[in-house]
């Protein structure tokens, strides 16, 4: 009896969990549109509610009320889950996000780390299955490019993540919050913090680095077809795995949920609010390269670094071992 | 190099923009409008209080959107003026064409651009939604103290014989 009464108290936690998720992501679609304005002169939603908070709640009625088509052309079945796919895929990351010691649902699972990984190559899935099931010219270059995109940008990934793993000896995300704990690992791994940063907007499919849905020249890329709240899952992907990514950095270079004074997870939210302010100011300042540049900084550029940055890392931990 | 600093300026560049705001926040707000801003055309009267247009279809015939319809009468006084005047503002560019054709300066350009309206049919201003009190942006003008008096007829005039040579 107290076995199923955990188990029901777990799973409402649960929902209650996602349910802040999902909020946050909506929250993060207003707030990006508001810190957009300020940054560039304009003042960006304010008419409802204060300071213009409820135009999060009417564009999230707006999108669940729209009609909700599969258009003729499209393969129904791969374009009905691809959305699902991808909105599963940033959902899923946060089962092994800790936000402190143990506040999380499987934060200290040993393959915490592979498991981001791997649903990030899940994204891709979604995002090309989105294109591909769409036929329209459009959503495929736009699913192209999103691939190349993600697989030339995750190797970097990867490989600062390992120099990471490397020094920290764990893979679980618990593990590797602790090794950062007294000094942040960002001060061992400058180089890797920065790789990790820029593979990780690259991941996320955000400004500078959005070409997958490019609006000036692909109309919407990969979601091109997708209406309702279709469309609102890949919106909520791209927004959970902005906070995602925003909170790895947080947790994995820059101390996790170590501060003076305020409690453990409010310093990771903190932190983890303040990348993603440095996410919505990039946005608002650079422009889009151009696609052969974007894969040319990828291949020529961020993975030399990232395998220089292993190999420096290796040597080190090899001469004065790991933390 | 180049790539790295362009960033940074471009970065510093929307910080400074914190401050700034260009946006008008427009129901709260007017607008400021330039003077010579072209809004809702409007018929007007001429100083001594009477009916400025005299129904010659200028307006109507330069208009590039064809949106002013209007018929003609001759008043008992044998002056003309226009029986009805329709200007049907769902298709108005605000052009201002009419007003450089009116000869007689009737149709003016107002400063009024707010108008909305929900129903399409409520576009169509008739005539005496158009009218309105006093001279407009002309105060002083008075075509007929100019022109388009009506005169006496002249005789007929005596042509002469083309198939003769004498004068
Ligand atoms: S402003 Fe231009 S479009 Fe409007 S009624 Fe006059 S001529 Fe027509
Ligand atoms: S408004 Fe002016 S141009 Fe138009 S019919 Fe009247 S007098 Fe003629």
């Amino acid at each position: 009896m107290a076995g199923l009464m955990l188990l029901f108290a777990q799973i409402v936690a649960m929902l209650v969990t996602l349910l802040v998720l999902l909020g946050i992501a909506g929250f993060l679609v207003f707030a990006e549109r508001r810190v957009l304005g300020l940054l560039q002169n304009r003042l960006g939603p304010n008419r409802l509610g204060p300071l213009g908070v409820g135009q999060a709640l009417a564009d999230a009625v707006k999108l669940l009320c729209k009609e909700d088509f599969v258009p003729p052309f499209a393969s129904g079945l791969l374009y009905r889950a691809a959305p699902i796919l991808v909105a599963f895929s940033a959902l899923a990351g946060f089962a092994v996000l800790p936000l402190a010691p143990g506040i999380s649902w499987a934060g200290d699972w040993e393959i915490g780390l592979l498991l981001i990984l791997a649903l990030s190559s899940l994204h891709v899935y979604g995002v090309f299955l989105g294109g591909w099931s769409s036929n329209n010219k459009f959503a495929l270059y736009g699913a192209i490019r999103a691939v190349a995109q993600l697989i030339s940008y995750e190797l970097p990934l990867g490989l600062a993540l390992l120099a990471l793993v490397l020094l920290a000896g764990s893979l679980a995300l618990q593990g590797l919050g602790a090794a950062g704990q007294p000094v942040p690992l960002i001060v061992y791994q400058p180089l890797g913090f920065l790789i990790f940063f820029i593979a990780g907007i690259a991941e996320t499919q955000r400004l500078p680095f959005d070409l997958a849905e490019a609006e000036s020249e692909l109309v919407a890329g990969y979601h091109t077809e997708y209406g309702g709240m279709r469309f609102g899952y890949f919106f909520l992907g791209e927004y959970l795995g902005l906070v995602l990514i925003a909170a790895l950095i947080s947790l994995l270079y820059l101390g996790a949920w170590s501060g003076p004074c305020l409690p453990g997870w409010l310093w990771m939210s903190l932190k983890t609010g303040v990348v993603i302010g440095i996410f919505f100011w990039l946005r608002a300042s650079l422009p889009r390269p151009r696609y052969d540049q974007l894969l040319h900084w990828g291949w020529n550029a961020l993975l030399p670094l990232s395998i220089l940055n292993l190999l420096l890392t290796a040597i080190a931990a090899a001469l004065w071992g790991t933390l | 190099m180049s790539l790295w600093r362009g960033l940074l300026a471009s970065l510093w560049t929307t910080l400074r923009q914190l401050r700034r705001r260009d946006t008008l926040e427009y129901p709260e707000q007017e607008p400021k409008l330039g003077e010579r801003w072209r809004g809702r055309p409007v018929l007007t009267h001429d100083p001594d209080g009477e009916e400025r247009c005299v129904a010659c279809e200028l307006c109507s015939a330069v208009c590039p959107t064809q949106c002013i319809a209007l018929e003609g009468a001759d008043r008992p006084d044998g002056r003309r003026f226009a029986q009805s005047f329709r200007i049907n503002f769902a298709r108005c560019i605000y052009c201002g064409l009419c007003e450089e054709a009116c000869p007689t300066l009737a149709i003016q350009l107002s400063p009024e651009y707010a108008f909305a309206k929900t129903e399409r049919g409520d576009f169509v201003y008739h005539k005496e939604a158009l009218l309105i009190e006093g001279t407009g942006k002309h105060p002083e003008y008075r075509y007929y103290a100019h022109a388009g008096v009506r005169t006496q007829a002249l005789p007929k005039p005596v042509h002469c014989d083309p198939r003769s040579n004498l004068p």
